[in-house]
């Protein structure tokens, strides 16, 4: 493929990127506005009780004034203007409460969330593909409806009932309950592995439902091309054919499909990082939603959303590495 | 292969029982989670909200079949009641969701600028984490039924959208919309007369595909403490109000709820399967080993 072809290519894509991102950002921005009661009824509550005694300044002074500081005394789209102008300056702006700038709260919370996705990502591919390629050349055998039926289980249990579940029985039977603090990769390498091993477990089962279907599927529509055909004629084994000749060619769809199941892993993360007691960017997300933090909820939202349109960006250029006969038009 | 005789409904049903054995199988579970929403009132043991305080947290007996809450609820009677709130916001909601999708499809017939905006504002719709915009727009209506089914409805609807798209720039391509336009039909006719009948069938799989996903996502939300208020039940809620923070006393709290809430989604997902594959003719055939035969690959190329 041509690097002039190559480079318009990636510049359009790069381009409509914008649009999305602009998109859910103004969305998100004008959303949690709209959500009844702010962040200063909050503070004003507390300087209220703090303040008691003075009576120098009623709650509509404070409240004016606070507004003034945060930046809230404006209409919605020229704080968004302000906080676009921000962001282009990589400045995404200080918590309202803490004080703090969003980009280091978003430091501190995001490895927890991306080990736990990464390891779901993993987990759900090592137990997935093995019985997605089995289903496919053993298509209606036991084996391959014990496949497909274990598939849709994993797409039916509930994340958050599974995760309660796992909270709960060991606890009972054994003694055994998940840490409650974090443990750091790099203080206790086991611990940590445990502790976000068990929630991406939990987290990768749909993932791995929906790997399984589509290795099959793709696998079942490749293994019919008149290449594998030759491949069997010239004599073959089985597992060259399916690995080398098969394999490779069904795998690019699949990756589109992770890529594209990549928010469900970030919406999960909420619920397992609730309930595994995880501080990552996904529970950080649930309180500074209850907390009315916009800088920090627009934040969140323009990591997210960024990741997941970047990582399909990628996913979609690696189709030309992976098949030459992919062209960019 | 298929008997000619017969209403068109007999003979699905008898081709699902034929080709399908666990689809039909899901299906009667299916049916029956419907009846048992339907009739919850005659099936309960108790009442929804019966409240007896002395009994609270007593283990399954002949009494109570599964127990009683915190507040002396019966379990059992509160799944039943569960189901038939599942089943409404579960149909309604993937009512919604069908009809978002046919409409977000049709801009793709339309085309031109229409379609190429439409196109950014899904692709903006699936960079949101679903759970994240959930939560947003769930604390910014308040809890209830209808938020529920319309922001579940709406999500689903532009998530699937693209099924239905694809499937209307196929039906856009063939002869028989050329015929129509060829005659003087107008765009407004062409969709109803044309292109939506044969939408029926993807928009059948979206409807199955979103009504286990609706179902869910409110027991999701529930669980979040963002679906409906804690006196319906539902069991989602059910899972998280009583459920886990009694899970210690009374395990069963959290455990039967949610045991329902997997089997049904897995049967609803399950019959949903078979029903696309009895749809969609692309994927019939396929003999023999690695699905050699030379006619099931002809006919795989249409």
């Amino acid at each position: 493929m041509l690097v002039s072809q190559m480079r318009s290519y990636l510049i359009r894509r790069l381009l409509l990127v914008i649009p999305t991102l602009i998109i859910v950002t103004i969305t998100t921005f004008a959303m949690v506005r709209l959500i009844p009661g702010d962040v200063i009824d909050k503070i004003v509550l507390q300087m209220a009780s703090g303040a008691a005694g003075s009576a120098e300044y009623s709650v509509e002074d404070m409240r004016e004034r606070l507004e003034r500081e945060l930046g809230l005394d404006v209409p919605w789209y020229v704080q968004y203007a302000r906080w676009m102008g921000g962001v282009l300056q990589g400045d995404l702006g200080v918590s309202f409460i803490g004080k703090r700038p969003v980009i280091e709260e978003l430091a501190a919370r995001a490895p927890v969330t991306l080990e736990l996705a990464f390891l779901a990502l993993l987990v759900s591919l090592i137990t997935a593909l093995p019985v997605g390629i089995y289903s496919a050349i053993r298509q209606d055998t036991i084996g391959d409806y014990g496949g497909r039926t274990v598939a849709i289980t994993f797409l039916s249990v509930p994340v958050f009932w599974m995760a309660t579940m796992v909270v709960l029985y060991p606890s009972r039977w054994w003694g055994w309950s998940p840490s409650v603090r974090l443990l750091r990769f790099a203080d206790d390498p086991l611990g940590n592995l445990v502790q976000f091993g068990i929630p991406a477990l939990i987290l990768g089962m749909y993932l791995s439902g929906i790997i399984m279907r589509m290795t099959r599927t793709m696998m079942l529509e490749v293994l019919r091309q008149d290449y594998i055909r030759t491949a069997w004629s010239k004599g073959l084994k089985e597992r060259v054919v399916v690995v080398r000749h098969a394999l490779k060619n069904a795998l690019l769809p699949v990756l589109t499909v992770v890529g594209i199941q990549l928010p469900y892993l970030i919406g999960g993360a909420v619920i397992i990082e609730q309930i595994f007691s995880l501080p990552g960017i996904g529970r950080f997300m649930l309180e500074s939603i209850a907390d009315r933090e916009y800088t920090l909820v627009s934040g969140i939202n323009l990591l997210t959303a960024t990741a997941a349109v970047l990582v399909n960006l990628v996913i979609d250029l690696s189709y030309a590495y992976a098949d030459p006969r992919v062209r960019y038009t | 292969m298929a008997r000619e005789r017969g209403s068109p409904l007999f003979e699905f049903l008898s081709r699902l029982r034929r080709e399908k054995p666990l689809g039909a199988l899901a299906g009667a579970i299916v049916l029956l989670m419907l009846l048992i929403g339907i009739f919850a009132d005659f099936l309960a043991p108790y009442g929804m909200n019966d409240l007896n305080l002395p009994d609270r947290l007593t283990p399954p007996s002949g009494k109570y079949l599964l127990g009683a809450d915190h507040l002396g609820r019966d379990v059992l009677s509160r799944i039943i009641f569960g189901a038939r709130t599942s089943v409404i916001i579960g149909l309604s909601g993937a009512a919604v969701s069908v009809v978002v999708a046919a409409l977000v499809g049709m801009t793709g017939y339309v085309g031109g600028k229409l379609d190429l905006f439409a196109q950014r504002v899904v692709d903006a719709w699936m960079a949101f984490p679903g759970l994240l915009v959930l939560i947003t727009v769930m604390s910014m209506l308040g809890k209830g039924a209808l938020q529920v089914i319309i922001v579940l409805g709406i999500l689903g609807g532009i998530g699937n959208s693209r099924v239905a798209r694809s499937a209307v720039m196929v039906i856009k391509e063939t002869l028989y919309i050329s015929a129509a336009e060829a005659i003087g039909s107008r765009g407004s006719r062409t969709i109803r007369t044309h292109v939506l009948p044969n939408l029926m069938a993807p928009l059948i799989v979206i409807f199955t595909i979103n009504l286990g996903w609706v179902i869910v996502t409110e027991a999701a939300l529930g669980f979040l403490g963002l679906g409906l208020p804690p006196d319906v039940a539902t069991w989602g809620g059910m899972l998280s109000w009583e459920g886990r923070r009694y899970m210690a006393q009374a395990p069963g709290l959290a455990f039967w709820p949610g045991l329902t809430l997997s089997v049904v989604v897995w049967a609803i997902n399950m019959f949903g399967d078979a029903l696309r594959d009895l749809l969609d003719p692309r994927l019939k055939g396929g003999a023999g080993r690695y699905g050699g035969s030379r006619r099931a690959k002809r006919a795989l190329r249409g």
